[in-house]
């Protein structure tokens, strides 16, 4: 069984929801991400979400774009995050890391070598934004020698056809987007991606995570009603970034926002506002 | 337009139906973008075979922009380079200067009949997004166009023009803050405003259907090349020469001639300051093979993925990838790519200013400098059809600034 997967049953046992907080691997210095990580764990985080900077990251909103922009301009290469992973698992056998990030860094170190590189460093999980499962069987072979679940996406435009397609393919978890848009948009209408996720899991076996637009511990309480995780990215760089030359003060600043989401996830919500759900 | 169902069905038969040209192509995009994908290609599907749609198509092409482009034999350039016979084939003619407008009339005609009000698009030199704008004008839609800083200082002109034309122009702010940055920030705008929005792709890049579609669309190019050329001189041209930027005038031209093996083709990219600086936007020539906007085609790319600023004196050239059935091409070895550089262009330029009368675009000049060397190695019955795919009174301001004049 993947580390996901344990993590996701361990989680169940107790009627708990999966934190998955989101940081790109280097920002704002490739020597903070690795303590930043066990913080982010100390803090509630059940799973961590890494991303790989890539030059051209179209579905990234301005936030997270200027995070990758932070780590390129130190250079920080697939490789490097993968020395990152194995770093972190010196001190962490257990928390489950996410890849997330774009097909053409993976392309260009070759599928085999990374399946096999991300595997010993100990990555659970990949995420890659630009690969849809049609395009994503000769990666899925590599990944699959080596228990890599791969994460895929699955938004509000997609069928339910497509729903299905994409949880054959998919392992660990689904990950739900949860608006049309590009990450850190402010339009999230939780009772509208509520009442998708419960559509979703009706039709999946899988754990259902959701992303993109989830800023603050009333919106990741709102969305742990139904879905099994949430993920938190561009809410946690806005405070990397605003703190990104005192890393004292950006452990507190991340630690602060993690601990208030995992309390709010933790607390169930007043009667009168799950009954609006 | 018959000729490009007939085209459709030729035994030529890529892409095939998941967009892939070998290894090349495909659909890398963002789950959002996939419903909007799906729904594009069946609605162009639909409209390929719809003679109503074809005729309308047709008469926009014959009406609006000015088709047929003349094929003109430059008979004192042939005579000077003392080889081929030369013929241009006139897209600087064209409405708006340039071939782009082929493409766009194709797909705004498309996004009304899917009910689309709203298209964007991304430019780089601004052709791209001055015929967005303005069959947008045209037919009535609201135009938003992306567009590097870098570029909108370069090309004041055409940001001028669009913005006559009513369309908003967005300057791009991110990465290097040139065309695939441009492209980046539609792709963001499209997937938030899917529902309302139609993306007009000014080349044969981005996922499937665009390459294809875009492919289609500029083939009256080569359709209407080969009719006249056997027309004027009974027989195929033996060379077809066009620049490539992302690759829609060339592949405009090669399409219709592709089964014609006796046909060489040459696509020039730009050589910018020469490919051993790494100051050059030269593609299949010297990048290798990755993912970016959509598809699987050559880049230009460091050892760790990541994409390359390129440099070329042509805006339109300045891009570090290539659609994916010139990937496809090369690869095969039906087709022929080469370099040009920046110097070489510019002496095309106002070579073929001062002997023929025509001032060519920056990206044309590309292909001309390449006929240059090519005519004086045939015999002087041979022949070579250039495509002069826009006219340079868009570029005049950056040529005269390479040679110290203020205007
Ligand atoms: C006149 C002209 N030619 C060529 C190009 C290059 O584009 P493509 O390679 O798609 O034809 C451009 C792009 O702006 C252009 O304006």
């Amino acid at each position: 069984m993947s580390r996901i997967n344990t993590r996701f049953t361990e989680l169940g046992k107790t009627g708990r929801k999966a934190l998955i907080p989101y940081v790109t691997a280097g920002d704002p210095d490739p020597q903070l991400t690795v303590p930043l990580l066990h913080a982010l764990v100390e803090a509630g985080a059940n799973i961590l979400e890494i991303g790989v900077p890539f030059s051209d990251p179209m579905a990234e909103g301005p936030v997270i774009q200027r995070a990758m922009e932070r780590a390129l301009a130190q250079k920080v290469t697939l490789s490097q995050v993968l020395t990152m992973v194995r770093t972190f698992r010196q001190k962490d056998m257990t928390t489950p890391i996410v890849l997330m990030g774009y097909l053409n860094p993976i392309e260009v170190m070759g599928y085999p070598e990374f399946a096999t590189a991300a595997s010993q460093a100990g990555v659970d999980g990949v995420l890659i934004v630009d690969m849809p499962p049609e395009e994503a069987t000769a990666l899925l072979s590599e990944t699959h020698k080596y228990q890599l679940d791969m994460i895929f996406l699955v938004s509000p435009t997609t069928t339910d056809h497509r729903i299905q397609r994409i949880a054959a393919a998919c392992g660990g978890f689904v990950y739900y987007v949860s608006l049309k848009g590009i990450t850190g948009a402010a339009n999230l209408d939780t009772e509208l991606v509520q009442r998708r996720v419960r559509h979703i899991k009706s039709m999946v076996s899988l754990p259902v995570g959701v992303g993109f637009g989830i800023a603050d511990a009333a919106s990741a309480q709102a969305v742990s009603q139904v879905a099994d995780a949430v993920v938190v990215g561009s809410a946690l760089v806005k405070q990397i970034e605003a703190n990104q030359h005192d890393a004292v003060a950006m452990t507190q600043a991340v630690t602060r926002l993690i601990k208030g989401m995992r309390t709010a996830m933790d607390t169930p919500m007043a009667a009168s506002r799950v009954a609006g759900v | 337009m018959t000729a490009i169902k007939s085209q459709l069905s030729h035994p030529y038969h890529y892409p095939d139906e998941f967009g892939h040209f070998g290894p090349y192509g495909g659909r890398f995009v963002a789950e959002t973008l996939m419903a909007p994908i799906d729904e594009l290609t069946t609605a162009y599907a639909q409209c390929i075979t719809d003679p109503a749609f074809i005729a309308e198509f047709d008469d926009e092409l014959r009406n609006y922009v000015g088709r047929p482009s003349p094929l003109y034999y430059a008979k004192r350039w042939s005579e000077r380079l003392g080889g081929a016979k030369i013929y241009l084939k006139r897209e600087d003619l064209n409405h708006t200067g340039a071939h782009k407008i082929n493409n766009t009339v194709g797909q705004a005609l498309l996004a009304r009949r899917m009910g689309k009000k709203r298209v964007i698009a991304e430019t780089g030199a601004g052709q791209h997004g001055v015929a967005t704008a303005t069959v947008a004008a045209r037919y009535g839609m609201e135009c938003v166009v992306y567009m590097g800083e870098e570029d909108i200082h370069r090309q004041a002109m055409n940001v001028f023009r669009m913005k006559l034309l009513g369309a908003t122009v967005v300057p791009v702010t991110a990465g290097s803050k040139t065309l695939k940055d441009a492209l980046n920030e539609a792709m963001r705008d499209w997937v938030t405003n899917v529902d309302s929005t139609f993306y007009i792709i000014g080349t044969v890049a981005g996922p499937h259907p665009y390459p294809a579609m875009v492919r289609d669309f500029q083939a009256i190019i080569g359709r209407e090349a080969r009719d006249q050329v056997l027309a004027q001189e009974g027989r195929l041209p033996d060379a077809l020469v066009a620049c490539v930027g992302g690759g829609s005038n060339a592949i405009g031209l090669f399409y219709p001639f592709i089964e014609d093996t006796s046909v060489q083709l040459y696509g020039v990219e730009a050589a910018g300051l020469g490919i051993a600086t790494g100051q050059h936007a030269a593609t299949l020539c010297a990048g290798k093979s990755g993912v970016l906007h959509g598809n699987r085609t050559y880049l230009i790319e460091d050892q760790d993925g990541q994409i390359i600023p390129t440099h070329s004196i042509s805006a339109g050239l300045d891009y570090p990838g290539v659609g994916p059935e010139h990937a496809w091409l090369k690869d095969t070895g039906r087709a022929n790519y080469v370099a040009i550089s920046d110097d070489e262009a510019l002496a095309a330029f106002h070579d073929l200013t001062r002997t023929e009368g025509i001032i060519p675009a920056l990206e044309s000049s590309h292909a001309l400098a390449y006929a240059t060397k090519l005519a004086p190695t045939m015999r002087k019955n041979q022949l070579l059809v250039v495509n002069l795919s826009g006219r340079g009174d868009k570029d005049i301001h950056t040529v005269a600034e390479r040679e110290g004049i203020t205007l």
